[in-house]
């Protein structure tokens, strides 16, 4: 048996370092990863808790529908991320966020 | 310390340090490829808790099609060695809030949430598809029907923003 707060805190490790990727790389495509690392450590969070409260039929399979979902999400932001990054890249023969600064005032 | 502990420690540890390996590779590949193999120990989670409909989705979604996307991206933009200048004194702050965040995320998951064990077995009926299908056919029949419109919207976005602009190129 596998208590379930060792999944809420491996789920949390996964978060915080997508967050630190987010937060310190310049290079937009990893920082792109870095999301879907945070978004892949929610999910482990939710199918933590659908086990935790299986025996409970009213909401048995709710956890497993929200992973469903943000799976597809992550999905259609990263057909639409990509395409925005490679039309920047074409634009600016660079991917680094420290140079996308045409709107600052 | 029973097989099922051991199992999950060693594949915290893998996944843990895969997700290190990302943040740190200075190859756009390598990082993507560490993140490929993050996908697949999640997966293997996913199974442990009972979800293989979850698992071979993680599989092959995120292990598969966004992965591969990615590294088609990479590849086509030749942005392999981009350096991505991590200097210290500007990460600082970052790093001091996200461990704070950290603190208090593992804080709320040791004190906050009940200790509940879960088992790594899980019978067939738990875990067939059947009521999951049933379940998001039935009371999530509108999201479900949404998220395919959402699909077609991001494969139209993708579309437009990568043509080429004829005009512009042709001159």
């Amino acid at each position: 048996m596998i208590p379930v707060n060792y999944y809420l805190i491996l789920s949390g490790v996964l978060f915080s370092a997508g967050a630190v990727g987010v937060l310190i790389r310049r290079n937009s495509l990893v920082i792109f990863m870095s999301i879907e690392l945070m978004l892949n450590a929610a999910n482990l969070a939710f199918v933590a808790f659908a086990k935790m409260h299986s025996a409970n039929p009213a909401v048995v399979h709710n956890g497993q529908i929200f992973v469903f979902f943000v799976m597809t999400v992550a999905a259609a932001e990263v057909a639409v991320g990509l395409a925005l990054i490679v039309a920047i890249f074409r634009k600016k023969q660079s991917i680094d966020v420290d140079q996308l600064n045409q709107l600052k005032g | 310390m029973t097989g099922e502990l051991i199992l999950f420690f060693v594949l915290a540890l893998i996944a843990v340090t895969t997700a290190v390996g990302m943040l740190v590779s200075k190859n756009a590949v390598y990082a993507a490829l560490y993140l490929v193999l993050n996908f697949a120990t999640v997966a293997i989670f996913y199974l442990m808790l009972g979800s293989p409909f979850i698992a071979l989705s993680q599989v092959t979604v995120y292990g598969g099609a966004i992965m591969v996307l990615f590294l088609f991206v990479i590849m086509l933009l030749g942005a392999e060695n981009i350096q991505a200048e991590i200097t210290l004194q500007k990460a600082w702050p970052a790093i001091v809030l996200t461990v704070a965040l950290l603190g208090l995320m593992i804080w709320m998951a040791a004190t906050q949430v009940p200790v509940v064990g879960l088992s790594a077995e899980s019978t067939l009926a738990d875990a067939a598809p059947q009521p999951l299908a049933f379940s998001l056919f039935s009371t999530y029949l509108l999201p479900f029907e949404i998220t395919s419109f959402l699909l077609l919207v991001a494969m139209i976005g993708a579309i437009v923003l990568t043509k080429q602009d004829k005009k512009g190129s042709g001159k």
